[in-house]
Formats: C-alpha cells, sequence, structure tokens
C-alpha cells in the first residue's frame, strides 16, 4: 500500500508533458490514425471544425466511445463483452416499453433504471465467467441471445410506446443552447474511466489480465475486479442506450453491430486482446477513429456498398501495423545499438 | 507473449500438452461423450413433451429432418473446430457461405459443375489462407483479423451482387435433395467432411501440432512445433469446411444468395456448437466428435421447439441459457484450468 | 536467430498483403454482371449498375394496376383483387366433415412489419370456426430451414393446405414445388419461380410503390432540386425494385439524386447520413426511402439541423405517421399492406371449399397521402405499427396489436 501511495505521489509531481507522451506511447498508431482521419475530413469538408458541426461530430461518437470505455475495463482484464449491443437494443426497447405502460414516468427514474438493469446484467455475466468458469466470449454470446429472445419476448416484437421528450433530451438535447448532453456525458463518463484506471482498482485489473497467476498471488482478488469491470461495462453500455435511444428514437435494432464495433475500436487504441496491456484513453480514440472513419467514407462518398471494405481493410491494417511494425522498431533500435550487422 | 514465460507457462498448462494431452482424454469425463448424452437426453425429453401433447416426435420422417438440419451447420462447425483447436477463431464464415454460394451458382450457370467446385474450393481456401495469414504475420487477433476478413467479403458482396444470383443445374441439386433409402445424401457429405478431419485432428502429425498449438503456443514452438504454419493450415482447412457448406447450400437453395450465410448467423452459431460439443474457446482440448454432438444438440432443440410452436424469440432464451449452462458444466468437471 | 529472420520477412509480407488486398478491393470487379437485365441498361452516374430486377413489363403492369379498380367489397381491401383470372379449385376441395388443418411456413418474424403481418393472420384464422388447427414453422430467416420447413409440413403433418411466405424467391422454388404434389400451396408476400402454387397472393408492387413516391416528389420538389435517396440494404428483390422505379421517374425528371445511401434500417445511421448530407449539399430539397422504417429519424436530422423538413417519402408505419401530422409535414406514405397477411386465409378457406380463386391474387396498395391520413393515423398504437393492418375491425383490436385504446 504504502509504496503505491509514494509512487502516486511521484506520478503527481512528474512533469505533466512527460505523463502525455508516456501515456500517448502505448497508443500512439491509434492517434497518428485520428489524426489522419480527421485531416482527412477537413481537406474533404472544409465546415467540419465548425464548432456546430464538430460538436455534432463528437455527440455521434459520443455512444461508440462510453461503449468502448466499458469495453476496455473488459478487455484489458482479460475477457470479452459481446453483450453490450443487445444491452442497447433492449435498453431503448425496454424504455419504450415502459414508456407505453407509463407514459409520464420521469426520465431521470427509467434512465437510472436502465442504468441499473445494465449493472445487474453486467453482475450475471462477470459472476457466471468468474464463479462457473465459463469463458466469457461464451458467457456473453449466450447473454446476447438471452437479452435479444427475452426483451422481444416481452414486448410481442416491438415495443408499445415512444420515448418520452425529456428521455431523449440526453441523446438530442443540448446544454446552454451549444454543447450536447451526450457530449458532456462521454467527457463525464471517459473521466470517470480515466480515473479509474489511475486508481488501485485500475492497476489492480491491468495486474489481472496481465497475469492472473501473478496478480492472485500478490493478493490481488482478481474475481472481483473482473465482476467489477463487467457490471462498469454493462452500465457503460446501458448509458449508450440512454443516448442512442435520444439519439434516434425506438429501433429494434438499435444496438446492432456495436458489440464488435466496440471490441474493435478499443483493438485499434493498441489494447490486446487477452488483456495486461493498453490505455484507456487510446481505447477512447479507436472509437473516435472509427467513427471519423464512418463519417469519412459517408461525405467521401464511397460507393454504399464497398463501404465494408475498405472499413475491413483499414481495421486489419491498423490493427495489423500496430501490433507488428512497433515492436519491430524497438527491436530494431535494441538490435542496432548492439552493432550486429545485419 | 509478456506474460507467459516458459516456466510459468508449463506449469499452467498440464506439461506434455504435447504428446499425450489428445488421445489420452477419449473415455467418460470427456465432454464429447457428454454431449452425445445430452443430445439423447434432449431427444428423450423431446419425445415425451411432444408425446404429451398427442404428438409423434421420433417418427422416421422428423429423425431424417432433424439429421439434414445438421449439416449445413456441422460443416461449418466441423472447420471451425480446427481453428477453435489452435487457440484461433473464424468470424468471416458468414459471409464466405454466401460468397461461396453465389460463386458456385454463378458458375455453374454457364460453367460446369467441375469448374464451380474447384472455384468454390478455391475461393475458400484463399480466404483462409489469408485469415491464416493475417493472424500470424501481422498478428492480428483472430477476432479482429476475421471479423475484418468478414467485412471485405461482405463489400465485395454487396457491390457485385443485388440479390440471388445464378442457377443450380438439377445434377448438382441430388446433392441437397436426393436420399439414398432414408438417409439424405447430404449426411454422407458431412460424415466424409467430419471423418477426415477427425482423422486429421487424431491420426496425423498435424493434429497432434494443432492440439500442441492450441494448448501452449509458447511450448509448442520451444518443442520444434511450426505453430504458425499450424494456424495458417487450420485456416485454410476451415474455410475449405465453409466452402463444402457454400456447396451444399447451393445445391440446396437452386441459387447463391447473399444472405445465405448471415441470416443463419453461422459465425456465432458454428461458435456456440463447437463450444457445446466440450471443446475449449482456448484451444488445445476438444474435438470433432463433440462438435458434431453440439450440433445435434442444437438441432434436436430446434426441432422440439417446432413441434410444440414455441415463440422464436423465446427459442433464443433458450439456447443461450443451454449455452451457458453446458459450458458451465464442462468447466466444473475440468475445474482445474480457467479459461 | 530464426524468429528474427522470420519478423523480417514481415513488413514486406504486410506491404503486400495490404497491397493485394486494396487492388483487390477496388479493381477487378468479377465479370458475372447480371447477363438477364438486357431490358434497360439504366447506368448513370454513380456507377450504378443496372438492376437485375428490373423487368420493362413488369414496370409497366403494375403502373397499370396502380390506377385500376379493384374488384370485391371496398370495405375489406384483403378481399379485393385486380384484374382477376379465376382458376378452378374443384380438385381441392375437402371431402369429409371435421376441421381444417391450415399450415404456415413463415420466412420469419425477424421485422416488424412481419410482426404485424403474422398477428393480421392469427387473428384471421381466429374469424374462421371451421379452422380447427394452424400450425406455425418460423425459419428464422434460413433458406435452409424453411426448405425443411416446408418439406416437415407437405410430407407428415395433417396438413389440408399449407400457406408459404418465402424467405428468398429463387432459393425456395424446388421446396414448394416439391410441396405442390401433395396438397393445395398458397404462396404470398415474395413469389417463387413456379407457377405451380394454387394462388400467389400479393399486392402490386415494389415498382407501384417506388414510382409512387417518386412521382410525388417530381410533383412537389422544384426542378433542379436536390434528392437524397435512403435505401435499406442492396440486394433485397422488394426493396430493389422500388429503388428502380424511383430512379427512372427521377431520371425522366428535372430531379437530381445527389445521394442514393444505405441506412441499413438504422435510424441512428440514417440521422448520420442525412445531417451529412445537409451539410455536404448545403440543403436537401427532397427525401426518397425505400422503406419507411427510418423514416422518423430523417425527420429528426433537419430538425436538429435547424432546416425545414422537405418533402419527404415514408411508409404506413405509426411513428411517422404520427410525426407527419405533429410536424405538418409534406409527405406521402406508399404502403406494403400488412392486410395482405389475412388474404392467405381466406384463400386456403376458398380452395378447399372448391371456389374459384385468382391465379395470381393482386392486392390494392393503397397510400397514404394528406387527405387520407386521418383515416389511418390511429392514436395509441405502437410506434412500430402499420396502419395499413386491415386489422381496425378485428376482435382483440387494439389491444393485441400493441395498442391502447
Amino acid at each position: 500500500m504504502s509504496s503505491q501511495t509514494a509512487e502516486k505521489a511521484q506520478a503527481s509531481t512528474a512533469a505533466p508533458y512527460k505523463r502525455v507522451v508516456r501515456s500517448l506511447g502505448t497508443g500512439a498508431p491509434v492517434y497518428a490514425l485520428l489524426v489522419i482521419l480527421l485531416v482527412a475530413l477537413a481537406s474533404t469538408d472544409p465546415g467540419f471544425y465548425e464548432p456546430d458541426r464538430f460538436l455534432a461530430f463528437v455527440k455521434r461518437a459520443a455512444p461508440l466511445v462510453i461503449l468502448a470505455a466499458g469495453q476496455y475495463l473488459v478487455i484489458v482484464c482479460g475477457e470479452f463483452d459481446l453483450s453490450v449491443g443487445a444491452i442497447v437494443t433492449a435498453g431503448v426497447v425496454a424504455a419504450a416499453e415502459v414508456y407505453g405502460s407509463f407514459p409520464d414516468a420521469p426520465w431521470p427514474l427509467i434512465t437510472a433504471g436502465l442504468l441499473l438493469a445494465g449493472a445487474a446484467t453486467g453482475l450475471v455475466s462477470g459472476l457466471i465467467t468468474t464463479r462457473l468458469k465459463v469463458p466469457s466470449f461464451i458467457t456473453t454470446l449466450g447473454m446476447m441471445l438471452i437479452l435479444e429472445g427475452a426483451v422481444f419476448f416481452w414486448t410481442g416484437g416491438s415495443p408499445h410506446g415512444q420515448l418520452a421528450e425529456g428521455f431523449r433530451q440526453m441523446g438530442r438535447g443540448t446544454a446552454m443552447g451549444w454543447l450536447p448532453w451526450a457530449v458532456l456525458a462521454c467527457l463525464v463518463a471517459g473521466l470517470v474511466a480515466v480515473l479509474l484506471m489511475r486508481s488501485d482498482f485500475g492497476r489492480t485489473l491491468i495486474a489481472t489480465g496481465d497475469s492472473e497467476r501473478a496478480a492472485a498471488l500478490a493478493g490481488v482478488r482478481v474475481h472481483r475486479a473482473r465482476v467489477i469491470a463487467f457490471v462498469l461495462s454493462g452500465a457503460a453500455a446501458a448509458l449508450a442506450a440512454v443516448l442512442v435511444g435520444g439519439f434516434s428514437g425506438v429501433s429494434a435494432q438499435a444496438g446492432r453491430g456495436y458489440e464488435f464495433e466496440a471490441i474493435t475500436a478499443v483493438v485499434l487504441g493498441g489494447v490486446v486482446l487477452g488483456g495486461g496491456r493498453g490505455s484507456v484513453v487510446a481505447a477512447m480514440a479507436g472509437a473516435f477513429s472509427l467513427q471519423a472513419l464512418f463519417t469519412l467514407l459517408n461525405l467521401q462518398g464511397v460507393s454504399g456498398a464497398l463501404e465494408s471494405t475498405v472499413q475491413g481493410v483499414i481495421v486489419i491494417a491498423a490493427v495489423g501495423l500496430g501490433a507488428a511494425d512497433w515492436s519491430r522498431l524497438r527491436r530494431r533500435r535494441i538490435h542496432s545499438s548492439g552493432g550486429r550487422p545485419s | 507473449m509478456s506474460g507467459t514465460t516458459g516456466t510459468t507457462g508449463t506449469t499452467v498448462a498440464p506439461p506434455p500438452a504435447v504428446k499425450t494431452r489428445a488421445p489420452s482424454r477419449s473415455r467418460l469425463t470427456d465432454p464429447a461423450v457428454g454431449v452425445w448424452l445430452a443430445a439423447a437426453g434432449v431427444t428423450a425429453l423431446g419425445w415425451i413433451v411432444v408425446a404429451a401433447r398427442g404428438g409423434d416426435f421420433l417418427t422416421l420422417s422428423n429423425v431424417v429432418g432433424i439429421l439434414q438440419n445438421c449439416v449445413a451447420l456441422g460443416l461449418v462447425a466441423v472447420g471451425q473446430t480446427a481453428v477453435i483447436l489452435t487457440g484461433s477463431l473464424d468470424l468471416s464464415v458468414a459471409y464466405l457461405i454466401s460468397l461461396g454460394t453465389l460463386v458456385a451458382a454463378t458458375t455453374m450457370e454457364d460453367g460446369s459443375v467441375v469448374t464451380a467446385v474447384l472455384a468454390v474450393l478455391a475461393l475458400s481456401a484463399a480466404v483462409g489462407l489469408a485469415n491464416g495469414l493475417i493472424v500470424t504475420g501481422l498478428k492480428v487477433n483472430a477476432f479482429i483479423a476475421t471479423l475484418g476478413t468478414a467485412f471485405i467479403l461482405r463489400g465485395w458482396i454487396e457491390d457485385n451482387y443485388t440479390g440471388p444470383a445464378g442457377k443450380v443445374p438439377a445434377s448438382f441439386q441430388h446433392l441437397g435433395y436426393d436420399r439414398m433409402g432414408p438417409i439424405p445424401v447430404s449426411l454422407f457429405l458431412l460424415a466424409a467432411v467430419a471423418a477426415a478431419m477427425w482423422l486429421i485432428t487424431r491420426r496425423t502429425r498435424f493434429g497432434h501440432h494443432l492440439y500442441a498449438t492450441g494448448g501452449d503456443e509458447h511450448a509448442a514452438r520451444l518443442s520444434g512445433v511450426r505453430t504458425r504454419r499450424t494456424i495458417i493450415a487450420a485456416h485454410v482447412l476451415c474455410s475449405l469446411c465453409v466452402g463444402a457448406a457454400a456447396l451444399f447450400l447451393a445445391s440446396r437453395l437452386g441459387a447463391g444468395a447473399p444472405w445465405a450465410g448471415t441470416e443463419a448467423r453461422y459465425d456465432l452459431e458454428s461458435i456456440a456448437a463447437v463450444v457445446l460439443g466440450g471443446t475449449v474457446l482456448a484451444g488445445g482440448r476438444g474435438g470433432v466428435a463433440g462438435t458434431l454432438g453440439g450440433v445435434l444438440v442444437l438441432a434436436v432443440l430446434d426441432s422440439v421447439f417446432n413441434q410444440l410452436g414455441v415463440d422464436p424469440f423465446f427459442k433464443n432464451v433458450v439456447r443461450g441459457i443451454v449455452i451457458i449452462a453446458a459450458v458451465a458444466i464442462y468447466a466444473r468437471r475440468g475445474s482445474r484450468r480457467s479459461a | 536467430m530464426n524468429p528474427l529472420t522470420r519478423r523480417r520477412a514481415l513488413v514486406p509480407a504486410v506491404a503486400l498483403l495490404a497491397g493485394a488486398l486494396l487492388t483487390s478491393c477496388s479493381s477487378d470487379t468479377p465479370p458475372d454482371s447480371p447477363a438477364g437485365a438486357s431490358q434497360a441498361a439504366e447506368s448513370d452516374k454513380g456507377g450504378d449498375k443496372p438492376s437485375k430486377f428490373f423487368e420493362q413489363a413488369e414496370y409497366e403492369r403494375q403502373l397499370k394496376l396502380g390506377k385500376e379498380t379493384p374488384q370485391g367489397p371496398a370495405a375489406k381491401p384483403w378481399e379485393q383483387m385486380l384484374e382477376p383470372e379465376m382458376t378452378d379449385t374443384a380438385q381441392y376441395e375437402k371431402k369429409g366433415s371435421g376441421g381444417t388443418h391450415l399450415c404456415f411456413s413463415n420466412a420469419g418474424v425477424f421485422n416488424p412489419w412481419r410482426q404485424v403481418g403474422l398477428k393480421n393472420m392469427k387473428a384471421e384464422v381466429k374469424l374462421h370456426k371451421e379452422i380447427s388447427d394452424f400450425t406455425v414453422l418460423d425459419a428464422q430467416g434460413k433458406d435452409d430451414k424453411q426448405i425443411s420447413d416446408i418439406q416437415e409440413l407437405a410430407g407428415n403433418k395433417d396438413c389440408d393446405a399449407l400457406i408459404v411466405s418465402p424467405n428468398t424467391t429463387a432459393t425456395l422454388t424446388p421446396a414448394v414445388k416439391e410441396a405442390c404434389g401433395k396438397l393445395p400451396v398458397i404462396v404470398f408476400d415474395r413469389g417463387v419461380e413456379t407457377d405451380c402454387a394454387v394462388t400467389f397472393v400479393n399486392p402490386i408492387g415494389g415498382y407501384g410503390y417506388g414510382a409512387v413516391a417518386a412521382d410525388f416528389l417530381v410533383d412537389k420538389v422544384k426542378p433542379k432540386g436536390k434528392i437524397l435517396a435512403l435505401r435499406i440494404s442492396p440486394g433485397v428483390d422488394v426493396l430493389e425494385t422500388r429503388w428502380s422505379a424511383a430512379k427512372l421517374a427521377f431520371d425522366k425528371s428535372e430531379l437530381d439524386v445527389v445521394d442514393a445511401k444505405f441506412t441499413d434500417g438504422d435510424p441512428a445511421k440514417t440521422k448520420s447520413i442525412v445531417s451529412d448530407a445537409i451539410s455536404r449539399h448545403g440543403s436537401i430539397d427532397g427525401v426518397w426511402m425505400d422503406s419507411g422504417a427510418t423514416a422518423v429519424a430523417a425527420v429528426e436530422a433537419f430538425e436538429d439541423a435547424g432546416v425545414d423538413v422537405p418533402p419527404i417519402t415514408g411508409e404506413d408505419q405509426q411513428d411517422f405517421l404520427q410525426a407527419w401530422k405533429d410536424k405538418d409535414l409534406t409527405a406521402i406514405a406508399p404502403t406494403y399492406p400488412t392486410f395482405q397477411w389475412r388474404t392467405p386465409v381466406i384463400a386456403a378457406l376458398r380452395i378447399l371449399d372448391g371456389k374459384q380463386v385468382p391465379k395470381e391474387w393482386k392486392l390494392p396498395q393503397p397510400t397514404v397521402t394528406q387527405a387520407n391520413l386521418d383515416e389511418y393515423l390511429q392514436e395509441g398504437m405502437p410506434p412500430l405499427h402499420y396502419a395499413m393492418c386491415g386489422c381496425q375491425d378485428m376482435p382483440g383490436f387494439p389491444k393485441d396489436w400493441g395498442g391502447k385504446k
């Protein structure tokens, strides 16, 4: 404990500049990718950086960024969460269903209910994964089937109500007339995630993902850390559901494909599947990159059908370069310092 | 690579993963046996429940129908088994099936059946090779690599096909519709592919390498297994099985359909079937026999739901629970190792 | 040593592979551009290939049908028929007593349109006391499973008649052919490539739908206006016909289709696409949609951008009709009516009675316009309900359809 506080103190006294550089180091490729994409966006569409437009872009990216932050927590401790897309769909549909029966329900209550339900779903996934030793890929795959099936079984295929305007403000409206609530939510979620990873819990999580055995021997309660990660991922997915539902209204396929997008975003951020490495900021940058890519493809007017091909190539290339090139460069530096001819 | 240095790696996984692991486990504790028992159990249960409603579950035509429904998923899942055994995974199978049916049907429309079969298998091998190379060469995690391939294939399909295309000649439709006695011809295809895969995984050097690579890649490499080649070959094998599934579906559907693979969610379903069959997702344990059992369980469940007229949404709930529960039971039996 | 050399080979391999992937996706398009579509070479800017679904004769037929007055009771469009050619069904007349057992092979209930439709069909079955049994097998969108379902229903059940809603046109043909030999078959919604079914129930069709929507925009939007076309996804036959008819109408007009995008039916994606289009083109003067599921999202995108909603086409989905009324939009909603799910049951009973039915039972395809909006917009229905359900007078309405009194 005392060594950790000392470390913390040291970290806070270190020059902020150095810290930024260090944290950039782990996910450098994604920042490069993001910059390239943002420059490309600016050159295709000169108006892209007008405050309104840019905020609209961030707002659109917010759900994915929040999902990526949640997914990061799960991935960094060595697990997967494939159920987040289903949580988003189920959340939107369930909220609409509740509004169908109680049209005057106050929105804070519904939102809080959703967050709790998301967290509870995460809790179940986490407990099944840790206590019953079911690989999380399977747990959350099963959870995805169960959630989708259950919510449509409950609603008979489609929800009976509309989402109330108050509820939708979070995803659609703006604070003070210019700052979208979604951007605020995204900032808050991002900040919480960063603080969380700076805390003891964050270190525990990374240690768990790096080597469960070593972490357990060092006294980390690995099961508890993992369960908390799943709970937070579930809650993040529920928050994304609130934003998605607010942004675009009721849809029976609100969250379709989000699980893969979130995982892609996290991996794009240089986080290693299997856990133990990567930063949450980079994961969120990965989400922004992905959204920027979608927007760019849309603005460029790439033939609709080819969009997914381009997306696939870029994702593979980015992850491939991120994985291969950096270790190689480092190796070469060591290698050349050894002075042996190649 | 950072955490699993040589020593810890070998203590976590049972040490002689390379040699003894695979053959010695095929007795009662084997999940493969369990899943076949489960299939029998589900069948019995289905028979009772359906009989209680005045129906008859175990009629010849119903049994044949269940087996027929196993073929497509079975072929994909057998292939998926090979990659999962190495600790990899293939999410591109669904789009490969779609593309396979399209290529098969359009080639058959103006060419010969033989060319079409060769074209589909060549396409599959190429996609498998690409998957394998991306996973091993570019070091992209299989999840992302094959997801990326899936997106590429999707774009290809959407750009080049506006809907169902091509036409399969009657001669090739025998595969999808004919029966020998009561048994569908296509079942022999599945049996042949599964038998071949069983021989490859259990009786060849390469098979041992598959298990070794999946059990502990680092240890396998240290003991001289060319793990990269093994993983690439597993991906090619998997895609070839998927190609076979595409050919079967083309013959059954009579045309190529851009959503033949995706609407049935063959990607996740095949993984679910493999895991249901007791193959460990992290690789190194399990096998084809269990996978076939997993496919059978899913097909029998489907048939029971059909007979009872269960709401399709509710089916998914039950499937999800069954999959999680099955894997939990396996984990409990072999609880020395956590995923 | 060994790993090092291997790693060195990696980068060129990466480059090669990436290069190969990139070239393969941009160039060599396979030469199998559909051979059957020689009728209309409507290749235009944007590199759209002529849809293989476009058939000039069928297009003209549908436009003509759209102007016909249907035969049959005016208040029951699901019993009406357009230009029927009656066929004799005496051979199928059910002998003996005992209730009728109808069987239905459903492609799936994977979208709200199909969910509303299935509710209609079940309610219709309840209206007929002579139906003692109604078996539904759901293929969950899998062609392969639907083939087995059809075989199962045709083979070993004591079904008196088989209703099929095919998941895919071409692929279910063999199975339906086989079933035709065993019992009377009624096909509806999508067709199959055989006329062995006793009757094929369907509304006018996609060309009619697409043309109605496009003509509305041609009428309402000033010349040179910028049109945004929003489509669900490529390769779905019923949607391709809608788009090809609309494209023809736009090509003939002075309107300028600035973008044709696929939304995947996802409202969030739709909203993004529309707001991007607004900023990219300065303004959008009309929106054409091939189906209504995402129409409200498109409307909201204009609102959020702070501009007036231009003339827009949607579908008879409740949320769109509601938004249309509340926001006083300039809109039209062509329909692909869900009341067609009632007709197959009626047809089956007629066939089993030995009464004549049309060989192709063409149903009318009403359009919701400003004039009749209030007639179709029913308060209290769920947002994903389809107004053209023909279910308003059925027992259990509106509760069974999820609505409130």
